[in-house]
């Protein structure tokens, strides 16, 4: 128990441990004395999710989940609820940010390798909130009933069927009926405003619990938990408030004004964040002429499309998530950071970077010949990048990694 | 004695927890279970009809049934004609691979030597895929002989539905079940039933 505490925390504290959780997670956790930008978008992610619940929680004030009431109760918020039309793009934006911020955070991780032992685990529940938050963009993204809700979910739920045997029951069991009715639409609400959220934030404290445990990596890939000083506090780490709360203030600053300008004059993102078919509501007989995704998913896609077999490119498309998850034990490095790499990891980070953006572009573009070919190199070089990684991180020469930081 | 006891006390904790899982297992029926079609979206699936002696040869119109686009096409005797000639292109000419409700009955793949009643699905990922039955180069084919061409992710069908080799969809256009009584066709049945 500490003594600064008033009289009033120390009876709280005896009961509930605020005081004691407060200094372990928030004022007195060392992190790390020396990062860099790149480890602001954690701290962002946690911000839009916030605004993500509120948003979401104010939006549910005017939305009605059925077949006949979806698409109009959108134009009501739009149009007849106050300033309805920045709670929506809020969370429009928020989307779209949650996963720009995401992205950025998750390469953050590859480049500085935050995931070499003993982070192990923070990088599997953070690729898992990754796959909830895109089964939950997918939910959100029909709720509204428009052209797009349709056809993109049509096409999704449709994977389904590719499952051998099952696959056609299944794609009627997850819509509820035979098209993609006002049951779907109930059901993709309950999961989309509840169930998905509560799992969102048990994993998020998951992947926070288990990063405290092990401390916050750095850009250098320094051990800072070998030098101790006496109270067994990190010699490199400064405590979370104030140093770490500052930055991170100034980044959610910067953040603000950048959402902000999304948000106010260019809420469609140009028709990749909301897109232009999903200003016309759903008609389950006429498809649109071209079907893309919003951009996040966008490489998956463009991998699904590369792949000329139905089955095939579902699994491809799986494949590509759920190699993410092993890469913990696909980098055999003695460094974990890319500054103390060998010459080989950087060649194919840059290679990787590369036709990740390439197939991120290919998946919002309609299909041609010439773009299949190179969604079909650029899905290779994907595996080839995560496949041969313990083969170019063991045999390269890596740099000393510094004692201290 | 003491290892007696610590065995039985296991099996006694193995049979427990089979007995707990099992009832649990049958506790998440009702759950599972409620996500089927409702009795009410099983109603509303009924048949539909349509007259189809004003449309022109060459034709497509469109039929809703279940909410899902069913195409209807009116062929003449000569694009029926050039039927076999396409085979080499097919994936499945004869519709072997799927349940083909009219098999060798007519080459429209319908009940009608003249009509071909498909659900306008595709077979890949459910869109719906557009009628192009000029023969004619177009930026997907080269030589395109008409039929079927789905936007989403390229897959084509032939003019009676039928899937070409080398594309995404797995296997031909659905035939719906249906009938004709002169010239009225009866999507969603057979003769006879309901």
């Amino acid at each position: 128990m500490t003594q600064k505490s008033s009289g009033f925390f120390n009876w709280i504290n005896a009961r509930l441990p605020i005081v004691n959780t407060y200094e372990r997670h928030l004022s007195k956790h060392p992190v790390p004395k020396k990062v860099n930008f790149w480890y602001m978008f954690g701290a962002l992610a946690s911000v839009v999710l916030i605004i993500q619940i509120v948003s979401g929680i104010w939006l549910m004030f005017g939305y009605e989940n059925t077949e006949e009431g979806a698409f109009a109760s959108i134009e009501y918020i739009m149009r007849d609820i106050e300033y309805g039309w920045v709670i929506r793009y809020m969370h429009t934006t928020g989307a779209s940010m949650f996963f720009a911020v995401v992205y950025l955070h998750m390469f953050r991780g590859l480049l500085y390798g935050s995931y070499h032992k003993p982070r192990e685990l923070v990088w599997v529940f953070g690729m898992t909130i990754y796959l909830v938050m895109m089964a939950e963009g997918f939910l959100g993204y029909v709720l509204p009933y428009g052209q797009m809700s349709y056809w993109g979910a049509q096409v999704i739920i449709s994977l389904f069927g590719a499952i051998p045997y099952i696959g056609e029951s299944l794609e009627i069991w997850v819509r509820g009926d035979y098209y993609i009715s006002g049951a779907t639409i109930s059901r993709f609400f309950a999961l989309h405003v509840v169930a998905l959220p509560l799992i969102l934030i048990a994993l998020v404290f998951m992947h926070l619990v288990a990063l405290h445990e092990v401390g916050a990596g750095n850009p250098e890939g320094v051990d800072i938990e070998k030098h101790l000083d006496e109270d067994g506090v990190p010699l490199d780490s400064v405590p979370f408030f104030p140093y770490k709360v500052l930055n991170a203030l100034v980044a959610i600053g910067i953040f603000g004004i950048v959402f902000s300008i999304i948000m106010f004059f260019f809420p469609e993102g140009g028709g990749y964040m909301l897109e232009l078919a999903n200003f016309e509501e759903a008609n389950p007989l006429s498809t649109p002429e071209h079907i893309a995704p919003v951009w996040y998913y966008s490489p998956y896609y463009a991998m699904l499309r590369a792949v000329p077999d139905k089955l095939g490119g579902l699994v491809v498309m799986g494949a590509a998530i759920a190699i993410l998850f092993v890469v913990p034990w696909l980098d055999r490095s003695k460094a974990a950071s890319i500054r103390y790499k060998g010459i080989l990891s950087k060649i194919a980070m840059t290679i990787f970077i590369i036709s990740w953006l390439m197939l991120a572009w290919l998946g919002t573009v309609p299909v041609t010949a010439l773009r299949t070919t190179l969604s079909i190199i650029g899905t290779i070089i994907y595996f080839a990048f995560f496949l041969l990684m313990p083969i170019y991180t063991s045999i390269e020469k890596t740099k000393p990694v510094p004692e201290r930081l | 004695m003491e290892e007696k006891i610590t065995t039985r006390r296991k099996v006694l904790i193995g049979m427990t927890s089979a007995v707990g899982a099992v009832g649990a297992s049958f506790g998440v029926v009702p759950f599972v279970a409620s996500w089927n079609p409702s009795a009410k979206a099983k109603a509303v699936g009924g048949p539909v009809k349509v007259d189809v002696s004003k449309m022109q040869v060459g034709q497509k119109i469109q039929v809703s049934w279940r909410k899902q686009p069913v195409f209807v096409i009116r062929h003449s005797k000569a694009a029926l004609d050039s039927l076999s000639k396409v085979e080499s292109k097919l994936d499945d000419p004869k519709s072997l691979k799927i349940e083909e409700p009219y098999r060798d009955v007519n080459p429209t793949r319908s009940t009608s030597d003249e009509y071909t009643v498909i659900a306008g699905v595709c077979t890949h990922l459910g869109c719906a895929p557009k009628y192009y039955p000029e023969i004619e180069s177009q930026p997907w084919d080269e030589s395109w002989v008409g039929g079927f061409f789905c936007p989403c992710h390229g897959s084509m069908f032939d003019i009676v539905g039928r899937v070409f080799k080398g594309v995404p969809a797995p296997t031909n256009l659905k035939v719906p079940p249906h009938y004709f009584d002169g010239s009225i066709l009866t999507i969603g049945e057979e003769r006879g039933t309901a």
